[in-house]
């Protein structure tokens, strides 16, 4: 680093060399941002993720690290899994109230289409009215059994 | 704890196992990985700091959820709990644009049946609170009860923490 040393190599109190793996992603304008994240991991089990993985994650690596170190400090019991949790409720919640309204709607389109049921003549059952009383009446066109 | 037998922390860095011992209580011996998940990516010297600062009552949530999200961070180095947490609030966010769908249509629906108790709709529609229009009511129960890692397997293995983001997408695919 041209300009001085890292963040990391400042707090570490030693010399910033011009491959250190800490300096791009902990510029010396933000030294809090390296504090959480030393506080929580450590330094050398930070650069130990960064040096397992490639160059071109690094930088969002060390944003999420910082993310979560943050949450700890914040939450020191809980961390960012309280957020997870409160997600999971929520997407619970989101579920139920689907499902619900789901329900609602299906239970409305039956009663609009058994009303519509209800409102239209039943054609084909009284045609059937009819045809049975043809039926009934020409069986019936014989002299009745008293009468011979 | 600590006496015959150390505890995982203690069995993985070598060292004695004594009656004070701070992770003896929440690291017993017969689940080594699960220290040595939390030990990989704080480090004991950072847990044992964060477990002294906290009340005893108070610790063994804070080693599970520590569990937790060492989990998540070796099982995805770069994102770790945030892409979790990335995967959660899209799915949320895409059932409630279905959520408003759905009680658009419920509306409109009732509206047709009875459009001259509108006004009286409306405002059942409103006392319902649909959760659309609460976004600050995250889960108020767990808050209350401070229940934060119910949703966490109840297995004490560390291999199965991490699964529920990942578990969730065969619900919605």
């Amino acid at each position: 680093m041209i300009s001085g040393r890292c963040a990391a190599c400042k707090s570490q109190r030693r010399k910033c060399p011009s491959d250190c793996i800490f300096s791009p992603y902990f510029p010396p304008n933000d030294p809090q941002r390296f504090a959480c994240v030393h506080r929580i991991y450590g330094c050398s089990n930070v650069g130990k993720m960064l040096q397992q993985m490639p160059v071109q994650m690094r930088a969002q690596a060390v944003d999420t690290l910082y993310m979560e170190a943050r949450w700890r400090i914040e939450d020191p019991v809980y961390g960012c899994v309280k957020l997870i949790s409160q997600l999971h409720q929520n997407l619970n919640d989101t579920e139920s109230e689907l499902a619900k309204v789901k329900a609602l709607i299906a239970f409305h389109k039956l009663q609009i289409s058994q009303v519509n049921e209800l409102h239209q003549p039943d054609l084909d059952a009284s045609q059937s009215n009819v045809e049975q009383f043809q039926f009934n009446y020409s069986t019936q066109n014989h002299y009745p059994w008293f009468i011979n | 704890m600590g006496g015959s037998s150390p505890c995982a922390s203690c069995k993985l860095l070598r060292r004695r196992c004594t009656k004070e011992c701070i992770f003896a209580p929440y690291f017993p011996s017969d689940d080594p990985r699960k220290f040595a998940i939390v030990h990989k990516v704080f480090g004991a010297s950072n847990v044992s700091k964060m477990l002294q600062e906290l009340p005893v009552h108070q610790r063994a949530d804070a080693v599970n959820s520590l569990v937790y999200e060492a989990n998540a961070r070796v099982r995805d180095p770069v994102y770790g709990c945030v892409g979790a947490i990335s995967y959660l609030q899209s799915q949320v966010s895409q059932l409630k644009m279905q959520l408003a769908v759905a009680q658009t249509e419920i509306m409109c629906i009732q509206m047709q049946q009875d459009p001259t108790n509108l006004s009286t709709q409306i405002e059942n529609y409103q006392d319902d609170k649909p959760l659309i229009l609460s976004d600050n009511n995250y889960g108020s129960s767990n808050i209350h009860n401070n229940n934060y890692l119910s949703f966490v397997s109840s297995s004490s293995s560390s291999s199965n923490v991490m699964q529920d983001p990942f578990k969730r997408e065969s619900y919605w695919s």
